[in-house]
């Protein structure tokens, strides 16, 4: 931690940002860079939700109608890879940006120049991605898994898929490398790990699962660009390989992955619930442990998504005792949630109402999850709308709550303006009761046995899809209030304070609305009464 | 250009990253359209393999440059210290998906497709009755036809000792530099460089030699395609941490570093042993056992 804040001559003062546009492309600066994270997640956002779109679309009613099968399969991969890789973890990655340093007490990000490239490698990336839906034999058909032998019949875009893959990774690695180095080095005198916010803990404990995941992915698109153009026989069992090899390097970064989708929107909740109930975080000390427990175990459960693929029975039990081993620290975390709230004086703003929604739906996907884990029924349920009910709980109740919700709460602090709370609410209120119409219903038709990831379906499924549709087209409408919400609040508005919420805790909160472009030049002491929000 | 905050230094505004992506982006491009039969992408590769190169020597130039002139306190220290330990965690980790696959290919796949442990109900048996699941092996299919390996206890062996012995030199080049001693730091980094040379020397030589004489291909099955996979993966590492060291080596001839502050020499030996570390396991695992 810092100690040496001796004053150091300036070249020359820069108190604001250089004018022009390419200061975002040369910005080594945490907010510029975390909002450039945030806008580019946005936009992918609404790129993925079109796909989702017309996913739902085509599934309004049984029979072939708007896509090709061809195109529908391009259409559920990109959707995913889009919203994962290019909506939900940059997302978190500019929330990081924007506010580990504002809440460890740090001058920036401790290596800027990094954290620029980091970010300027996703548009890079996603340009090769995208691209592919342009070439002769289009987009990426075979799952967001990427499971050989299939997706090696790709033909044009393989290489584009795995490189723009790689070079996500790189810009992965490199921000959390610097997230992780940030909190460990750059943190205010005063500011000891147990003192610090739950965001920042949860965001430490996610770059560690970064760092060890990312590469495995690497790793594994490696070994399918070998396989299909250098002749290697990883995945082909005539040459002593095995596709269901590919399988568990996927999923060893595969379950890690979904954690990492979760675990900072655990920290904007954390955040979030003891502003509006007013009292401190329920048992702040056993949710660090229970988040460290979850990343542990995070790493040995990843075969519960190949339960039919033919594991030896000791296999089959393992994982599935420990999958079901996980749902013991994320029930702590929800314990504590609640007991945060119980005889609070609450209030529900709107990112009390997105986290109160996140807690309930959220556990939804918690307990679909747990269904899942028992070997001998996910042998039903597997490759059904029930996995994939269960992962939109998590991933769109869960992660992009967490993110929506976020992004209410501390846009008053960085932009100055507070949000039209009643329009925040509408958008709040049609997102949750059109969400549930879009996914509760697929947990019925993957237990009455719909399968995932097919353009056409029997007919007794049909009612079933057309409220699930409905729901989903009223909630990716709901979405562009958003935007609406966001570019009102950043043009202007109601001044808020400093602290915004009364009942808000942290060091950001002690810099003005916005925040100057260099914060903390001079570290603050941080003291218990400012401790973790 | 630059704005030092409190002791902590901020750089203000850097184009190498956007060098560095449109470099990435060209090589990575280009090399896809190249995969994908298009022959004159060759020299998008080029032009972006160049990109690169110019963004690296830019960047680090930069960065060489503002330590030399103190612009970096214990602080900024410590935090490429924590970034490059990170770095190589995640680079231990690339190499483990690699030998996951290694390791599941001969305890698992390899004797299932022979029949094992499915109480007789195993497809491979029928498929190709007969195939024995020994190591090595290129499948059942027999992949790339029939090849030979490369015995433990010849130039791997002697590649063992060369890249212990340089792990040993790298250190008694950090001693040297430690007591100031600029004249044995240049011998001692000199040899590393060199062992490091004769390692990749030798490694080529034995490559030549498995696709002339033994068809021992990156096509030979399972066995080959580990082989290769792994083998040239840290060959490619060893050369970068020979670039890294001979960097390090024309930076102490120009009288860089002093016995207190050298964080890129460390930081290169560090990935050294790293390298080292790796090839045992190598050694152990793809050579020997
Ligand atoms: C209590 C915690 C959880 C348990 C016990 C659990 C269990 C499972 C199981 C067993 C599957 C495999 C189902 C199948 O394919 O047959 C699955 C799928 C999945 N889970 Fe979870 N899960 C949990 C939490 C989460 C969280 C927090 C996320 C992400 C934020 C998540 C994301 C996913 C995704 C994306 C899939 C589907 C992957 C695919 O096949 O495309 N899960 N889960
Ligand atoms: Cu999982």
């Amino acid at each position: 931690m810092s100690t040496s804040y001796a004053a150091h001559a300036d070249d020359h003062h820069h108190h604001g940002p250089d004018p022009g546009l390419l200061r975002w492309v040369f910005t080594t600066n945490h907010k510029d860079i975390g909002t450039l994270y945030l806008w580019f997640a946005l936009i992918m956002f609404f790129v993925g939700g079109f796909l989702a779109m017309g996913i739902r679309a085509e599934l309004f009613k049984p029979g072939l109608q708007l896509l090709d099968p061809h195109l529908f399969n391009q259409f559920t991969t990109m959707h995913a890879l889009i919203m994962i890789f290019g909506a939900i973890m940059p997302a978190f990655v500019g929330f990081a940006n924007w506010l580990v340093p504002m809440m460890v007490g740090a001058p920036d990000m401790a290596l800027p120049r990094l954290n620029n490239w980091s970010f300027w490698l996703l548009p890079f990336a996603f340009t090769l991605l995208i691209g592919t839906f342009f070439l002769p034999g289009g987009a990426p058909a075979a799952g967001w898994t990427m499971y050989p032998p299939l997706v090696l019949q790709g033909g044009a875009n393989v290489a584009f898929m795995i490189f723009a893959v790689h070079i996500m990774g790189i810009s992965s690695i490199m921000g959390a490398i610097n997230i992780i180095v940030t909190i460990l080095n750059m943190r205010a005198p005063g500011m000891t790990l147990l003192r610090m916010p739950l965001f920042v803990w949860t965001w430490l404990i996610t770059a560690f699962l970064l760092i060890a995941a990312m590469p495995v992915l690497a790793g594994a698109v490696t070994m399918l660009l070998t396989d299909k153009f250098f002749g290697t026989s990883f995945f082909n069992a005539a040459g002593g390989g095995d596709p269901v090899m590919f399988q568990h390097v996927f999923w060893f970064f595969g379950h890690p992955e979904v954690y990492i989708l979760i675990l900072p929107a655990f920290g904007i909740i954390s955040q979030i619930i003891p502003t509006f109930a007013r009292k401190p975080l329920f048992g702040y000390e056993s949710m660090v442990y229970a988040t460290a427990s979850i990343a542990f175990i995070s790493f040995i459960v990843w075969a519960h998504h190949m339960f039919t693929v033919g594991m030896p029975l000791s296999g089959e039990l393992f994982f599935m005792y420990t999958t079901m081993l996980i749902a013991v620290p994320t029930g702590v975390k929800v314990f504590n949630w609640i007991a945060t709230m119980w005889r609070g004086s609450m209030t529900f703003e709107t990112p009390m109402l997105w986290a109160i929604a996140f807690v309930v739906l959220f556990t939804i996907g918690g307990f679909s999850g747990l269904m899942l884990a028992i070997t001998p029924v996910d042998f039903q349920y597997h490759d059904t709308y029930f996995v994939v009910a269960h992962f939109h709980y998590v991933l769109v109740t869960g992660a992009i709550f967490a993110i929506i919700g976020g992004v209410y709460y501390w846009l008053p602090k960085w932009t100055g303006h507070m949000y039209d709370e009643t329009l925040g609410k509408w958008h709040f209120w049609i997102s949750t009761i059109s969400v549930n119409v879009l996914f509760f219903p697929q947990h019925f038709l993957g237990l009455a046995g719909m399968p995932r990831r097919i353009p056409d379906y029997a007919v007794q499924f049909t009612d079933w899809n057309m409220v699930s549709s409905i729901g989903g087209f009223v909630f990716g409408l709901s979405q562009l209030m958003f935007l609406y919400i966001v570019v009102q609040t950043i043009r202007g508005g109601e001044k808020v304070t400093e602290r915004v919420w009364e009942g808000a805790h942290g060091l950001e909160w002690t810099l003005a609305s916005p925040p100057p472009y260099h914060t903390f030049e001079e570290p603050p002491h941080v003291t218990e009464a400012e401790a973790h929000g | 250009m630059v704005a030092a905050k409190g002791g902590y230094y901020i750089p203000h505004g850097t184009k190498w990253p956007i060098m560095g992506s449109i470099g990435l982006f060209t090589l990575l491009g280009g090399f896809a359209l190249l995969l994908n039969g298009n022959a004159s992408a060759d020299w998008i590769m080029i032009v972006g393999a160049v990109i690169i190169v110019a963004m690296m020597i830019g960047w680090f130039g930069t960065v060489i440059g503002e330590s030399e002139s103190g612009t970096y306190n214990a602080q900024v220290d410590l935090s490429f210290r924590h970034g490059m330990m990170w770095f190589i965690f995640s680079e231990v980790l690339f190499f483990a998906a690699f030998f996951g696959a290694l390791f599941y290919a001969r305890i698992y796949a390899v004797p299932w497709l022979a029949g094992e442990g499915a109480g007789g109900f195993a497809t491979g048996p029928w498929l190709w009755p007969g195939f024995e699941g020994t190591w090595p092996t290129n499948g059942p299919g027999d992949v790339g036809g029939a090849f030979d390996i490369i015995p433990a206890f010849g130039i791997p062996f002697i590649n063992t000792i060369i890249l212990v012995s340089s792990g040993g030199t790298v250190t008694l080049a950090h001693w040297a530099l430690k007591k100031n001693e600029r004249g044995k730091l240049c011998w001692w980094l000199f040899a590393t460089v060199a062992l490091g040379l004769v390692f990749l020397a030798l490694q080529g030589y034995e490559f030549a030699h498995a696709y002339a004489d033994l068809n021992l291909t990156l096509g030979s099955g399972v066995y080959g395609s580990t082989f290769f996979m792994l083998t040239g993966f840290h060959g490619l590492h060893v050369t970068i941490g020979a670039i890294m060291l001979l960097v390090m080596l024309l930076r102490s001839m120009k009288g860089h570093f002093t016995p207190e502050h050298h964080f890129a020499f460390e930081a290169a030996a560090w990935y050294w042993h790293f390298v080292d570390v790796v090839w045992i396991g190598l050694f152990i695992f793809v050579y020997w056992l």
